[in-house]
């Protein structure tokens, strides 16, 4: 009751101050508050020696690295919209919005909302240099979006649906509903041996690490850089 | 601590030799300085414009860029100096920055530009000095509004409505914008039209006309004839109402609707019919309705959701409320006074007009705002004085705050004008940022087409003619998505097509439009794919599709060049299996998931047969492994 009493005095308050103002003619001053708001973050990476050292990228690698990741973000730090206006730039057919969300929390691995240049080249070590294991672990971290350690029927529809989004409608064949459950459930029946409805990272690591397709194509990416 | 302190700080440690025969305690040990003192210089090269300073300057401020570690990432080891790929120009204040400690905003260059340079550095704008601070803030504030605009103009109401829009949202639209569709403009004119006949009817009523027959008085027209003027009230009362409930209906917020401007005028336009109707015919009781009729004349401002104009004027008197409220108290100050002055001046004067402080009033303003009607003028030498100092200093006052009123007006009205140049404009970026969407799409067709994967040594330099790596590897991207969802990308125009051939074909009566993709699944495609299965499963050497019935519009030839000469490319054998189980289901970035070949084989070899225009629509169909060159 106090609050609102608190909060009644203060309108009226502010309403006599504009009436006051609007006899005597004072203009507006300038809202000096909100102007020069610091754009909050500025993010330094860490020194080019340790990031060496943390990583398994050469020198000047890092340094390819960073110039075009500042030239993207010159405050250091990539926030969860530009992440997917840039991704989006690469699949101008179809959506990329909730696969990049997905991808940026899979790079973001403190969960603080924005993705640093360590986080960028970490994940990028790992994707790039890292042994196939790793990759595979890194693939599973994505799928998993609640982190649970699980990979439910749920959780892979969601990714499903957003890689398939990223195709667009102009597709040859026409893209069907149920594709997208087809999809899982091809995958459930190949990496679920145990038939419990979950996907655990060491039925996912050995069923991937079993079939020769996979292991053929991590090769793949090897130099991006 | 300024950073132009810390030159200072040996001399102020030195002093404190002064201290040692007072102190009562030993002194601490000194801290040891490892860094050695030597200064060096540093060269930046900023586009190739070579700047040196020492490395002490730029240490200065270990929080930006260039203070810290991190410009070792821009060191260039060949040349031993540190490369910039910015801008030469402002390259020049930022090092100001760090050598006086001041920063200054280069007026000539753009607001935006500069802060981007000052993000880039990693430096704070709060540091620029107070001499170029205002011009700054001046600028960053007009920027900002600018582009509040233009997000506002984005946004704006003449996007295409969402394809699952109800009707009700469709009528708030049809109400906003009325050039939309025919329809609404047809009742954005009708209703004002109405507007305009109310209008003149109210006051033509008013008119006297010819007197009947018999009478010598004149009448008004409103009385003569009463039952047309009726008539005509009660249609115009009737649209407007059916619109104002309308509108009511279709509100996405019926709340803020009802307590808007628009809304509030058009109730009180029609109130004073209804509440006629509702009033008897009572003698003392009508009097006080007839001051009510004068309310039908704020259907005036009903045309101010027809006229920009009007709108702008009544945004520039809102906006100005300050000035027209510093106007009104100063005049009501003066008048005060003057008619105080007066009064008092021609108090003895007999028969004065001056009978009363109010009543000096009417005097004063009449004067102050030089009408000068001369139905009071004073008599007294004394009240002529005051009189006459009443008038000037009324032109003063009255002439001070206009001029801020017309500039607001004028900016305000630029700023519509620059919002309709916006919107005229943004059809055109749409349009092209359409084209460049589609460009890109037909770049990567026309790349899979050439058979860009296939690591043919012979063919090498005709296919890759004039590709940079960048679209190479942009390609095998969107090839690796098309592996792992196992559909591949074809463009709107063949997609409309093949669609519209198969329903045609098989007879469905579904629409073909590309705003009904949605409804377009079950049906279109997967017979035909069924088709070509089928059609596969009985031939295993390349056949020649002459015409391929459905496909007649697009003359598309295929033949599947066999995998034999694929086979020799990658080590997968390929088995024509038709069953679509054994799909990809790895991680989409990394691996390319590849399929056992479950699907046809075909490449598209550019057959001379082919008229020209329909090459790029053809549709391409998968193929079935992917050789990856090293991209």
């Amino acid at each position: 009751m106090s609050s609102c009493r608190k909060r009644c005095k203060r309108e009226i308050l502010k309403f006599a101050q504009y009436l006051f103002r609007l006899i005597t003619g004072t203009l507006n001053a300038d809202s000096v508050e909100d102007e020069l708001e610091l754009s909050a973050v500025r993010h330094r990476p860490e020194a080019l020696e340790l990031l060496e050292a943390q990583t398994r990228f050469s020198r000047k690698e890092l340094q390819i690295l960073y110039r075009g990741f500042k030239n993207e973000c010159p405050s250091g730090v990539v926030n969860e919209d530009t992440f997917k206006e840039i991704y989006a730039q690469f699949f101008p057919q179809g959506d990329a919005s909730t696969y990049a969300h997905f991808l940026f929390n899979a790079f973001d691995t403190d969960h603080n909302g924005s993705v640093s240049f360590e986080d960028f080249v970490m994940g990028l070590s790992i994707l790039l240099r890292g042994t196939v294991q790793e990759k595979l672990n890194w693939a599973f971290n994505l799928y998993d979006i609640n982190k649970d350690g699980y990979i439910t029927k749920e959780e892979m529809l969601d990714i499903i649906k957003s890689i398939y989004d990223m195709m667009g409608k102009c597709t040859y064949p026409t893209l069907k509903e149920e594709t997208p459950r087809q999809h899982v459930e091809i995958f459930f029946q190949k990496m679920d041996k145990n038939r419990d409805g979950v996907v655990t990272i060491d039925e996912f690591i050995d069923c991937c690490q079993n079939d020769e397709n996979i292991m053929r194509s991590m090769q793949l990416f090897e130099n991006v850089i | 601590m300024a950073a132009g302190v810390a030159t200072w700080l040996p001399f102020a440690r030195a002093a404190a030799v002064g201290w040692l025969p007072l102190a009562k305690k030993t002194m601490p040990k000194p801290p040891v300085d490892k860094k050695s003192r030597n200064d060096e210089i540093l060269f930046v090269n900023v586009s190739g414009l070579r700047f040196q300073t020492w490395k002490n300057t730029l240490d200065r401020y270990p929080d930006t860029l260039l203070g810290s570690s991190e410009k070792e990432f821009f060191f260039n080891e060949d040349t031993q100096e540190y490369f910039f790929d910015r801008d030469p120009e402002m390259f020049r204040h930022i090092l100001n920055f760090y050598r006086t400690g001041k920063l200054h905003y280069p007026r000539q260059e753009c607001i935006q530009a500069f802060d981007e340079e000052l993000a880039f550095y990693g430096i704070v704008p709060d540091i620029i000095g107070d001499c170029c601070m205002e011009e700054y803030r001046d600028r960053k504030k007009e920027n900002q509004e600018r582009l509040a605009e233009d997000t506002e103009a984005e946004m704006a109401t003449d996007t295409p409505l969402p394809p699952h829009s109800t009707s009700r949202e469709r009528l708030w639209r049809a109400f906003e914008n009325p050039h939309t569709s025919t329809m609404a403009l047809v009742f954005y004119y009708v209703t004002g039209f109405f507007i305009a006949v109310s209008v003149i009817a109210n006051v033509v009523e008013t008119v006297p006309c010819r007197p009947l027959k018999g009478s010598k008085k004149d009448l008004p027209c409103g009385e003569k004839y009463s039952l047309a003027f009726f008539c005509m009230d009660t249609a115009c009362v009737l649209i407007f109402t059916f619109e104002y409930l309308m509108r009511l209906f279709a509100a996405p917020s019926r709340c803020k609707f009802m307590r808007s401007v628009m809304s509030v005028i058009d109730v009180v336009a029609i109130m004073p019919y209804y509440i006629g109707l509702v009033m008897p015919e009572n003698e003392d009781v009508s009097g006080a309705f007839v001051t009510l009729r004068v309310f039908r004349v704020f259907r005036i401002f009903k045309f101010s959701r027809h006229s920009q104009g009007l709108r702008i004027l009544g945004y520039t008197l809102k906006s100005c409320a300050s000035e027209l409220g510093f106007l009104l108290f100063s005049l009501t100050m003066a008048i005060i006074i003057f008619a105080t002055v007066m009064f008092y001046a021609e108090k003895g004067t007999k028969g004065t007009n001056f009978t009363s402080i109010p009543a000096s009033f009417w005097y004063t303003i009449v004067t102050m705002t030089t009408l000068g009607y001369g139905d009071m003028v004073p008599n007294t030498i004394a009240g002529k004085i005051f009189g006459s100092i009443c008038s000037l200093s009324g032109v003063l006052v009255i002439a001070l705050p206009v001029p801020v009123i017309v500039s607001n007006f004028s900016r305000i009205y630029h700023q519509n004008q620059r919002a309709d140049k916006m919107r005229a404009q943004q059809k055109v970026r749409l349009a092209r940022i359409r084209l460049a969407k589609k460009g890109t799409t037909n770049a990567f067709l026309q790349y899979k087409e050439e058979g860009g994967f296939q690591f043919r040594e012979s063919d090498s330099a005709l296919c890759l003619k004039n590709r940079s790596s960048f679209e190479h590897q942009h390609h095998h991207l969107l090839h690796c998505l098309e592996k792992t969802t196992n559909h591949e990308f074809t463009d709107e125009l063949t997609f409309s097509e093949m669609c519209m051939t198969e329903s045609v074909g098989y007879r469905t009566s579904r629409s073909t439009s590309i705003s009904s993709q949605q409804g377009v699944t079950t049906s279109c495609c997967p017979r035909r794919a069924k088709r070509r299965a089928i059609r596969l499963a009985n031939s295993t050497v390349s056949v020649s599709r002459g015409s391929v019935q459905e496909l007649d519009t697009l003359q598309v030839h295929k033949t599947s060049a066999g995998p034999q000469s694929r086979s020799s490319l990658n080590a997968r054998t390929e088995d024509l299996k038709l069953n679509c189980e054994d799909r990809d289901f790895t991680a989409a970035i990394i691996s390319i998931p590849t399929p056992p070949a479950n699907t046809p084989d075909e490449s598209l070899p550019p057959s001379p047969a082919i008229p020209g225009i329909l090459r790029n629509s053809r549709s391409s169909f998968t193929h079935e492994t992917v050789k990856i060159s090293s991209l």
